[in-house]
């Protein structure tokens, strides 16, 4: 690709370590213009399209949703809202197959579509976003359910905002799609170029950023152009780059695009911002500008079929939650010989078991292979130690070592080479001559280390409750002990004091402190009842009574009296 | 001759002099091996290693009176573990297999509200007063059972816990037969 008109000299580029070039195929999905697939009668909504909690059913069987109405609430903070994608009905709120490799079912909201694609009322464009509060921006970015449609999902509001202890320098827009037969963000650059940079503009705004660069690769020419024309027609114009890369596998991945245009390593196990540079894919973009400036929520997204077990690979504009078997059926359907379904790229994706999962906000691909395409590699061999995968890691991890350590299962020695730090690129299996699933070893051992994590937790937590609750079994005991202590100590000191207040009335009953206890009572009482006599006050219960009350007395008294018929009346006058 | 003893003799109690201060002075409380390994084991306290508790089967693994291989809950990976901290061999499992994580579920529709079984808890998991209705919270039980035998009318099952795709793990790949761990003898 030739410079052209607008900018000078290419800007210099880095190279990162390792990589592969592998056949892009992109050629077969790129032919065909966009098409607005068909609208699904079904739609089905995972609650969970992004990383962090689950949102949260704010609608009910049987109500009626309208398109772009928020249907779940985020909950937590690390989560997203989730928008009916069409107007209709709420069939159903229950588990359903969703798009994952473990092929389990998670909680969906099902929405019988009416066909009619109504509108629900939307907030006011922020079209004053300049002047406004950067909270309020995130805020309406948040409340659109935006969330990195490069593949990871994860919120955006939370990526937007590192902090003030992280300046962000340099916004770096990632179009460079570098997986095979992916073509749905060259599509979007080719159609949508304006909405891109529109959105770039929103985050350079919000995160004060002093450039921005746009990493394309090579191989997307059409792209590139519309990019630059974007660019030049905007008002970021003096600080945005559309930098063109050679074309090769994982230059798209983050810490890959960031090395290419800024020369820059990203740390182990921080993100970007620490080193003052946020990335953000394309489609993301194209997202927020349509929520800040047209008050509509992610609630559909660019989709590539492609695979030559498609009849008609192309790219279509799918509303999140329609099911795949429509896509499937909307490209021409399946041709002849299958060997398999994959989401995302032939690198990446995963293998599909059925095609009536729904598209989520994450899904950029789906493929059909055929076997020509994707034949069975065999049985992996043994390993030959040759080496290769350690020459085209991305991250400059040492493969091999790793495949050993996650094969004996020790998962401490695999993440001192730094486990976490792969990408899952796929590069390593992709060369290795053994056929060995490499990937699958060290997805094996992160899934693992992180449920062992998880166990770890649980178990401090339970430490922690058990000694509680033994801590305070002690203490109710020891109370117990004391009070039981104070009594002893009170009643043996009761005779004493008797002893010493009344010596004159000394008698042999102060030997059994019992009978004391008593004794002294009973001459309390009665000293208390000849104290009152003497004031003229009698006890409380006979004085001052109503009539009522007095002719129940009486009556009380008649019947004690009547079988003794002797005694005189005088006693209740008293 | 004399003087050598001599020599041998006053640097044998001034280093016994020297230990003797260390050891006061830089003494450590508690059993520091026992506070690792209760930090590896899994805190169910569920009894089933013939101990009250984690804590002390801890102890007497510190002081060698008990086998590494008793904790259930904890299973081959716990061994693995301990043997590894421990410098032993790993022993195979003493107590029956590994059983799939579970909860402890009370009926509510038959829970009589005695309270036995929120005395049982090893970790305060039962909310529930006499009379009054029982339920365990799911998020602290660690599934040790223990509730199950005091309970009079039989209203506690285990629920083994249902995998979902958060929890997920990837599978280990089956390895090929012939790709074993040991160099090529060629």
């Amino acid at each position: 690709m030739q410079e052209p008109q607008t900018t000078g000299i290419q800007r210099r580029l880095w190279s990162f370590h390792g990589g592969i070039h592998v056949p892009d195929e992109k050629a077969l999905s790129t032919g065909r213009p966009v098409a607005r697939a068909p609208l699904p009668s079904l739609l089905t909504i995972p609650l969970r399209q992004h990383i962090g909690e689950p949102a949260r059913p704010i609608v009910r069987v049987g109500d009626w949703v309208l398109k772009g109405q928020k249907i779940a609430e985020p909950e937590g903070w690390v989560s997203t809202p989730i928008h009916a994608s069409s107007s209709g009905t709420v069939v159903v709120i229950e588990d359903r197959p969703i798009p994952h490799p473990s092929a389990l079912v998670a909680p969906c909201i099902v929405i019988r579509t009416n066909g009619l694609d109504e509108w629900a009322k939307l907030p006011k464009p922020l079209d004053n976003y300049r002047e406004l509060d950067p909270a309020l921006v995130r805020e309406r970015i948040r409340w659109a359910g935006i969330v990195g449609l490069g593949g990871a999902a994860f919120p955006t509001s939370i990526k937007l905002d590192p902090g003030p202890r992280l300046p962000v320098r340099t916004l770096i827009v990632n179009g460079a799609e570098c997986e095979p037969y992916i073509s749905c963000d060259d599509m979007l650059m080719r159609e949508c170029a304006g909405d891109i940079i529109r959105g770039a503009s929103i985050l350079m705004h919000l995160l004060h950023a002093r450039e921005c660069l746009i990493g394309i690769e090579d191989n997307k020419p059409v792209a590139i152009e519309a990019m630059r024309l974007a660019v030049a027609e905007s008002d970021i114009k003096e600080s945005t780059r559309v930098c063109t890369i050679p074309t090769l596998y994982p230059s798209g991945g983050e810490k890959q695009l960031i090395r290419i245009l800024t020369g820059d390593e990203v740390p182990t196990s921080v993100i970007p911002a620490q080193i003052g540079i946020l990335c953000q894919n394309v489609a993301t973009l194209a997202a927020i500008a349509q929520a800040v400036l047209a008050g509509k929520p992610l609630i559909s997204r660019y989709v590539t079929m492609s695979g030559r077990g498609l009849r008609a690979p192309r790219n279509f504009e799918v509303l999140i939650g329609t099911p795949i078997a429509d896509l499937i059926r909307a490209a021409g359907g399946l041709a002849g010989d299958v060997r398999k379904l994959v989401l995302g790229g032939p690198m990446m994706g995963f293998t599909l078991d059925s095609d009536q999962v729904p598209i989520t906000k994450a899904a950029n691909c789906v493929l059909a292979l055929s076997e020509e395409e994707a034949p069975d590699p065999g049985p992996a061999l043994a390993c030959i130690r040759c080496g290769k995968c350690a020459e085209v890691c991305p991250a400059n991890l040492l493969p091999q070592q790793m495949y050993w350590y996650a094969r004996s299962k020790d998962l401490e020695k695999v993440q001192d080479y730094n486990l976490f730090d792969c990408i899952e690129c796929g590069c390593c299996a992709q060369v290795c001559p053994s056929h060995i699933p490499l990937v699958q070893y060290y997805r094996y051992a992160k899934t693992e280390s992180w449920a062992r994590e998880r166990e770890k937790r649980a178990a401090d937590r339970a430490r922690a409750r058990h000694e509680a609750k033994e801590a305070r079994l002690a203490r109710l005991e020891q109370e117990r002990k004391d009070k039981l202590k104070r009594k002893k100590e009170a009643l043996s000191k009761k005779p004493t004091a008797g002893k010493a207040g009344d010596g004159s009335g000394g008698t042999a009953t102060t030997e059994d402190p019992k009978k004391a206890a008593i004794e002294a009572a009973r001459k309390r009482a009665a000293a208390k009842k000849a104290a009152l006599a003497e004031q003229g006050i009698g006890p409380k219960n006979v004085q001052g009574l109503t009539p009522s009350q007095q002719r129940q007395i009486d009556a009380a008294e008649n019947r004690r009296q009547a079988p003794a018929a002797a005694t005189t009346k005088g006693t209740g006058e008293d | 001759m004399l003087i050598a003893i001599t020599a041998i003799a006053v640097l044998a109690t001034l280093f016994g002099l020297l230990l003797g201060y260390s050891a006061l002075r830089f003494h450590i409380e508690g059993d520091p091996l026992a506070d690792q390994i209760d930090a590896v084991l899994p805190q169910t306290q569920c009894g089933q290693c013939g101990f009250p508790g984690c804590r002390p089967y801890a102890e007497a693994v510190a002081r060698d009176e008990a086998e590494i291989n008793r904790c259930v809950p904890g299973g081959e990976a716990l061994v693995l573990t301990l043997a590894d901290l421990l410098g032993k061999d790993p022993l195979p499992l003493e107590a029956g297999e590994e059983k799939p994580k579970a909860l402890a579920v009370i009926d509510e529709k038959e829970c009589i509200g005695c309270t036995l079984c929120i005395q049982a808890c090893p970790v305060d998991a039962i909310v529930g007063a006499a009379k009054q209705m029982h339920t365990v919270i799911a998020g602290e039980c660690t599934g040790c059972e223990l509730c199950l035998a005091p309970c009079p009318v039989e209203c506690i099952h285990m629920v083994p816990i249902a995998e979902d795709s958060r929890s997920w793990k990837w599978p280990y790949p089956a390895p090929a037969a012939d790709t074993e761990l040991r160099p090529s003898t060629a």
